[in-house]
């Protein structure tokens, strides 16, 4: 009896704009505040919350710095956030298949 | 079916925005063009240059050939600037109307990793300038330019790739026909870049995507 691969999608990259965010750090080692606002074309505050629910789950890293006076907040990816990030593709691709 | 269809457009957010965060991809085929023009002129003004130098090396007066050195590094390095910064400002132009990122990670790797092979090739032409040794320098420009674009192509546009072989290849050949070397250089610096442009102008540009 195959599984349903559905149960292996993760509820956390359900936003569209988490799962960009994982997305742009999955290939960049870090990436700041306003450049993945740009990137995903997003408002602060939406952003700050999306950002604030993957560091919570573990997935992502912030590290608060300074350039000259202006804070520099960027973000890089975690060992586990990159492991759940593949298997959310995984199970991904596994659905599209199933149907496809 | 619907789910399928959202796990389509799901994987498609995600190779683009890795695509879009990973690649610059906002060069402008114009910035090619203008390269090239840049070259082109770089390499007359060269040309007059050293004729010039021939000229007086037939008449009575004494040659210098510490000021020929430094003309031609002197217009070398406007040349550089001058391409550079046009080249920057049509891909200004280009991210702007796209929405792009100009200024994101993507385009500071492009930088770092065309950018770094540029300053060693710089160093030994300073070298080989110090050595007089004068025949290769052209090659060596060549050749360090080429390595540099196949180096920064995976972070931006992949075809950035083929001129980057083609500046190679006229950089090889031009080590075994330095008779040759002002007119290699013009291909290299002028006409490869000026075919580079308009070819990625159309590819890309044309229907205003």
């Amino acid at each position: 009896m195959m599984k349903n691969p559905i149960e292996h999608l993760n509820k956390i990259f359900d936003s569209r704009i988490r799962l960009g965010i994982m997305s742009a750090l999955m290939v960049n080692e870090s990436v700041n505040f306003n450049e993945l606002k740009e990137l995903i074309d997003v408002t602060d505050g939406n952003l700050a919350t999306h950002v604030k629910t993957l560091e919570e789950s573990g997935y992502i890293k912030v590290q608060k710095g300074f350039i000259g006076r202006k804070t520099n907040t960027t973000y890089s990816v975690t060992k586990a956030g990159e492991k759940a990030f593949k298997v959310h593709l995984d199970a991904l691709e596994k659905m599209i298949r199933s149907i496809g | 079916m619907s789910t399928n269809i959202s796990g389509l457009n799901t994987l498609q957010d995600i190779r683009n925005m890795m695509e879009k965060s990973s690649r610059f991809i906002s060069l402008s085929g114009w910035s090619g063009i203008s390269a090239g023009i840049c070259g082109l002129a770089g390499t007359w003004f060269a040309w007059q240059r050293i004729n010039a130098f021939h000229a007086q090396a037939n008449s009575a007066s004494s040659q210098c050939i510490d000021c020929l050195k430094t003309d031609l590094l002197v217009i070398a390095s406007l040349v550089f600037a001058a391409a550079f910064a046009t080249a920057f400002f049509f891909t200004f132009l280009r991210s702007r109307r796209d929405g792009g990122v100009l200024w994101g990670p993507a385009a500071r790797r492009l930088l770092w990793n065309t950018l770094f092979p540029m300053l060693a090739g710089g160093l030994v032409i300073l070298r080989l300038v110090s050595l007089e040794q004068y025949d290769i320098i052209i090659s060596v420009s060549l050749i360090f330019y080429g390595l540099a674009l196949i180096n920064g192509s995976r972070y931006t546009i992949g075809e950035v790739r083929y001129l980057g072989y083609a500046e190679l290849a006229t950089g090889l050949i031009s080590l075994w026909l330095p008779e040759l070397g002002l007119s290699l250089w013009a291909i290299g610096f002028g006409l490869l870049h000026i075919v580079y442009g308009i070819a990625m102008w159309w590819k890309y540009e044309r229907t205003g995507n």
